[in-house]
């Protein structure tokens, strides 16, 4: 179980928040206009690394609110947590 | 009958206090301060179970959590029943009751002994190769097998203990109270951080508190004194809290670790009564020292397993700590000094030492020079080959070793013995560091594999760091406190250490014999009977991973994980394929270290308290009323109210006929309610529904249905247009807390220029549902002031009103199809309101319903109920509801997928009515639905969904999911059943009243 600093709340234990996947994923502003495999590649395709991934946490049992962790998966490790639409961080 | 072993008075053991305890059924007499192993040792027995698989006869082997072979049932046939309990750790107590398991029908005389015999049949892969038999010839022997093979009985009554769950935030953690683990809880605890030292023993000071050797000293003290005085000094410093009996079962990432604390175990059974058996500690540790020590290797001859085989560290603990002599005429068999550490000691004690035989050829310390002096015969340069003794060891054969370490050479010697202690060198238990993910590296010099890279802060000290010896440890680990701990110094500078033990070795994995190895049963895994023979026809079958030499030898997966014998097997195999052992890696430990029993794991979770469950604030009145009730979600809902004499089937008709011909009402409370206000609230309805909302005028009410971005149907429900930028929501019972996360989560980061704010008002309200023809006059009753005109208020539309102070909401809205009102009042007058609506409609036969009526009416009406006629595979194309989704909104939710090329196949399945041939044959929900019974395989077409006896309509009605079912109207198709073939024809999903004139009646 590990902790991540919420950047509303701070610290707290991993139990208070569900994760939504890989981060960075922009709806399309226009899904008509797309081709089937484009739709899909938005709909189905994710990378699952084992390595650094960037995704979206939701603190579910505190604020509520979304926002991105930088973790690697091999170990869980945490490298970064910022807001939802914050660059994400280059190093 | 027996004889008395106990050879001298020891500290931990209180001569005072005799305790009586049983196994298999007879009276033995211990002292206060025995394992279970050690009081029957001291009554001279070691026979103690039998093996998994070959059923050989098999004794206590360590003093110790890694006990491979003596595991016992406790208490049988009681409701403190448990199963593979080790007997080095289990306490004795007043009125004990062990058993042997895994033999049937006695330890004696086991039936399952003939394995033995049939070991040729049985190989590696016996149990995977047995699953491969044809299912039938599997049936038939599976009584057999079970019965044969089990490890123990779990259980048959409730568990009559307490159990417990504590969270424990310290600065430091120590694990293991071992002469390490005591210098880092003194060091850390005196520098001001707060420190928790646990120890799964039930006293301090490790392996060291029995060491009272001449050859041991600490600044001119005996080792074991030494640390005496450190123990008591620790007791009295303050931010030092000290748990024993306490063993760390799981390390995960950062440093957040499981332990059980042991509170019970150890008493009689009648000072049990209501106190807490086992604490499940969950610990966060901002740093963790883990000084868990090491565990002594067995070495792998043919038949390394009899009874009366320990390994020569565990003789030396029940000799010092325990005061029992394992046997008198005593064996040790080692590769290293270990063994002579053993034999001082049993020397000391004036127990009878017959021979040691050493690996080794040229051996010098100061150890051996002591044991050669007191004319005990060391044979230099030999190993054992073979012992005998059925059910207890009675000879070991040795012969000399060549100089590789290869072959044996010259003759047999045969030494007769009742005791055999072997050593093979220590493993540094490096379980919990794997567990936290640190990486270990391999040490070529004494074969093991030592801590290398820490994944969080923490660190390993002592021998489960590779420091084997006292002068080693004594003066590495102030050092590696100092840093890790960041400190100028530590009380330990200057310590004046003797340690007489050299660290030569000779590391032979497997030893050879004279005999060819398809003849030898040299055993890896005790628990598991795994053979080094086993490993080696696994590696010629193919198999190259260790994990899956693992899996199919089933080395190392007994409840002891093969803490004893892993690292022989993996040895074996780096010989055997040619690799390198640090190149091989090792398996996983995975958690627990030592099993947990499930009362632990689960805690205070157990009976009503096992999941949190949600009332309605009218539950007091169905309780009250007898209702039946079934969980939705977390919800208790009123399922139906029997009368006097009902079934359920009756039950339901009857309300249900009630709801159509008078009036009904319903607890409708549980619905997800979630409240949306903001400038651009329509925008956002537009947006998350498949309809469209701008133009819905306020004080309307409108159905809703949401996909996901997939094009699924994901919830449905009525929202309401309290004003121009406030409406109020209601999802699904079950759908309440998901809809709201995925609204709140296209708010936050898809839409955050959306002027949208959600709060969920589930439990705010409570609901009341009146329908049927008199529902009017009953609310109008209820809610004098209200002009209830069709005209002012009709269907899908929404007032405010006020039942005498009190507010309410009032939606003329159907889940029924009949003319219906739904009440929504402050949570706290739901009740009232309730009892309130059934004094209005006692003259009109108002008729409280359940779930189950509820159902059976929409059913009739042919209305989803998301979850149930839908599976997360379902398009609104495919339920037959295109109306509801809009063709001219750009987007919404969910839209782009209905057009995808899988989404428009025609033959996809589809929501369809299904009409039974015989109106009384009501189909089972679940049901496959086929057209062809001939066509082999027959093809499934789809299946039942909702199914009832609709009491109104007077026949059998359901609803199915049924492939191109849309095109099939009319159509018969078959549901074939165990016993019967049901014939059926597909039909529109409403049943009733298709021209909704119910709705105004
Ligand atoms: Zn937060």
């Amino acid at each position: 179980m590990f902790i991540i600093n919420c950047p509303y709340c701070g610290e707290r234990e991993q139990s208070e928040f569900k994760a939504g996947g890989e981060a960075h994923i922009v709806r399309p502003k226009q899904p008509t206009e797309l081709s089937d495999d484009e739709w899909a590649e938005y709909l189905f395709m994710r990378k699952n690394i084992k390595g650094i991934q960037f995704e979206r946490w939701v603190h579910t049992h505190g604020c509520r609110k979304w926002f991105n962790v930088v973790r690697d998966t091999s170990n869980d490790k945490i490298k970064a947590v910022y807001k939802m639409g914050e660059k994400p961080p280059t190093k | 009958m027996t004889k008395n072993l106990r050879v001298k008075k020891s500290n931990l053991i209180d001569e005072t206090y005799k305790v009586s305890f049983k196994f298999n059924g007879i009276t033995y007499y211990g002292y206060k301060g025995d394992t279970l192993a050690s009081a029957l040792l001291a009554n001279d027995i070691h026979l103690v179970g039998r093996s998994f698989k070959y059923h050989r006869p098999r004794g206590i082997m360590t003093a110790g959590s890694e006990e491979p072979n003596a595991i016992v049932q406790l208490h049988n046939n009681t409701s403190r029943t448990e199963p593979n309990v080790r007997a080095t750790e289990i306490e004795i107590y007043e009125g004990l009751e062990a058993s042997s398991q895994n033999c049937w029908p006695s330890v004696n005389f086991d039936v399952g002994g003939i394995n033995n015999f049939l070991s040729p049949v049985l190989p590696a892969g016996f149990y995977y190769k047995t699953f491969m038999w044809p299912a039938s010839f599997w049936e038939k022997y599976e009584y057999f097998i079970r019965k044969s093979a089990g490890l123990g009985k779990s259980p048959t009554e409730p568990d009559p203990d307490i159990y417990e769950h504590k969270y424990i935030h310290c600065d430091v953690l120590v694990i293991g109270a071992g002469v390490s683990g005591i210098v880092a809880a003194k060091t850390s605890a005196k520098n001001g951080y707060k420190t928790l030292l646990v120890d799964e023993k039930p006293y301090l000071g490790g392996s060291t508190i029995y060491q009272n050797s001449e050859h041991f000293k600490i600044n001119n003290q005996i080792s074991s004194s030494w640390l005496e005085k450190e123990i008591n000094e620790i007791k009295k410093i303050e931010n030092l809290e000290i748990k024993t009996r306490t063993s760390v079962a799981a390390y995960h990432g950062y440093n957040f670790l499981l332990a059980r604390e042991n509170l019970t175990d150890h008493m009689p059974l009648e000072q049990r009564k209501n106190k807490i058996r086992h604490r499940l500690l969950k610990i966060r540790a901002k740093k963790v020292i883990t000084a868990t020590g090491s565990l002594e290797r067995p070495l792998i001859f043919d038949n390394n397993d009899r009874p009366g085989i320990l390994l020569s560290s565990a003789i030396e603990k029940y000799a010092s700590l325990y005061g029992v002599a394992c046997g008198e005429k005593n064996v040790l068999f080692t590769n290293n000094d270990s063994a002579y550490e053993t034999a001082i000691s049993l020397y000391q004690k004036g127990i009878n030492i017959e021979a040691i035989v050493d690996n080794r050829e040229e051996i010098d310390s100061k150890l051996i020079k002591e044991i050669e002096k007191n004319n005990i015969k060391v044979y230099k340069g030999y190993t054992v080959v073979d012992t005998s003794g059925y059910k207890r060891i009675n000879k070991v054969s040795i012969m000399q070793l060549s100089k590789d370490g290869q072959k044996v050479i010259g003759s047999k010697i045969s030494i007769s013995c009742d005791c055999l202690g072997i050593s093979g060198g220590w493993t540094p238990a490096v379980h919990l560091f794997t567990q936290s993910g640190g990486k270990l590296k391999f040490r070529d010099e004494d074969q093991v594999f030592i801590p290398n890279i820490y994944p969080s802060d923490q660190i390993s000290i002592g021998s489960c760091n590779g420091d084997f010896t006292l002068d080693e440890i004594l003066s590495t680990v102030p050092k590696t406190l100092k840093e890790f701990l960041n400190l100028k110094k530590t009380d330990y500078e200057d310590l004046e250490i003797k340690s007489s033990f050299n660290k030569s070795k000779r590391n032979i994995w497997l030893l050879p014999s004279d005999k060819v190895i398809g003849k030898t049963k040299p055993f890896v895994d005790y628990q598991n009977d795994a053979t080094a023979k086993d490993i080696k026809l696994a590696l010629r079958e193919g198999f190259r991973s260790i994990e899956h030499v693992k899996r199919y030898t089933t080395t190392g997966m007994g409840t002891d994980q093969g803490k004893l014998g892993n690292m022989h097997a993996l040895g074996i195999i780096a010989e055997t394929a040619g690799s390198k052992m640090g190149e091989l890696g090792t398996t996983t430990f995975r958690p627990p270290y030592t099993p947990l029993t499930f009362g632990t794991i689960v805690g205070r979770n157990v009976g009503e308290y096992f999941d949190i469950f949600r009332k309605t604030p009218i539950h007091a009145w169905h309780i009250e009323n007898k209702a039946e009730f079934e969980n939705v979600g977390q919800w208790k809902r009123a399922w139906y109210y029997p009368k006097k004499g009902e079934n359920m089937h009756d039950a339901v008709q009857r309300e249900s006929k009630a709801a159509r011909d008078s009036a009904g009402i319903l607890d409708a409370s549980t619905l997800g309610k979630i409240d949306i206000q903001g400038t651009d609230a329509s925008e956002f309805l537009n947006r998350v529904y498949t309809n469209a909302w701008s133009k819905l005028a306020i004080g309307k009410c409108r159905y809703g249905l949401m996909l996901n971005e997939d094009g699924m149907v994901y919830d449905d429900g009525v929202t309401t247009r309290l004003d121009e930028n406030h409406y109020i929501m209601t999802t699904t019972t079950g759908g309440a807390a998901t809809v709201l996360g995925k609204l709140e989560d296209y708010l936050q980061t898809e839409w955050p220029e959306l002027d949208v704010y959600l709060t969920s008002v589930t439990d705010h309200y409570a609901t009341v549902s009146v329908c049927g023809p008199y529902s009017k006059k009953i609310v109008s009753r209820v809610i004098p002031d209200l002009d209830f005109s069709d005209e002012n208020f009709p269907h899908m539309s929404f007032k405010d009103a006020k039942i005498g102070k009190i507010k309410c909401r009032v939606m003329r809205i159907s889940f029924t199809g009949e003319h219906s009102y739904e009440i929504n009042v402050q949570a706290n007058y739901g009740k009232s309101v309730w009892e309130k609506c059934m004094e209005a409609g006692k003259e009109f036969n108002i008729t409280p319903y359940g779930t189950e009526t509820m159902h059976l009416l929409r059913a009739e009406k042919g209305f989803i109920i998301v979850g149930q006629d839908t599976d997360a595979t379902m398009t609104p194309i495919d339920l037959q509801m295109d109306w509801i989704v809009s063709k001219k909104k750009y987007d919404f939710i969910g839209k782009r997928s209905l057009y995808r090329s899988d989404t428009i196949r025609e033959d996809r399945k589809q929501l369809v009515g299904l009409l039974t041939e015989n109106p009384n044959d009501v189909l089972e929900e679940g049901a496959q639905i086929v057209a062809d019974m001939n066509k082999s395989p027959v093809e499934m077409l789809g299946h039942v969904t909702s199914s009832y006896y609709s009491p109104n309509l007077k026949k059998s009605i359901a609803l199915g999911v049924v492939r191109n079912g849309k095109n099939m109207m009319g159509q018969k198709l078959i549901i074939p059943m165990e016993d019967k073939q049901i014939n059926v024809t597909v039909a529109d999903p409403v049943f009733l009243d298709k021209e909704n004139k119910r709705l105004n009646a």
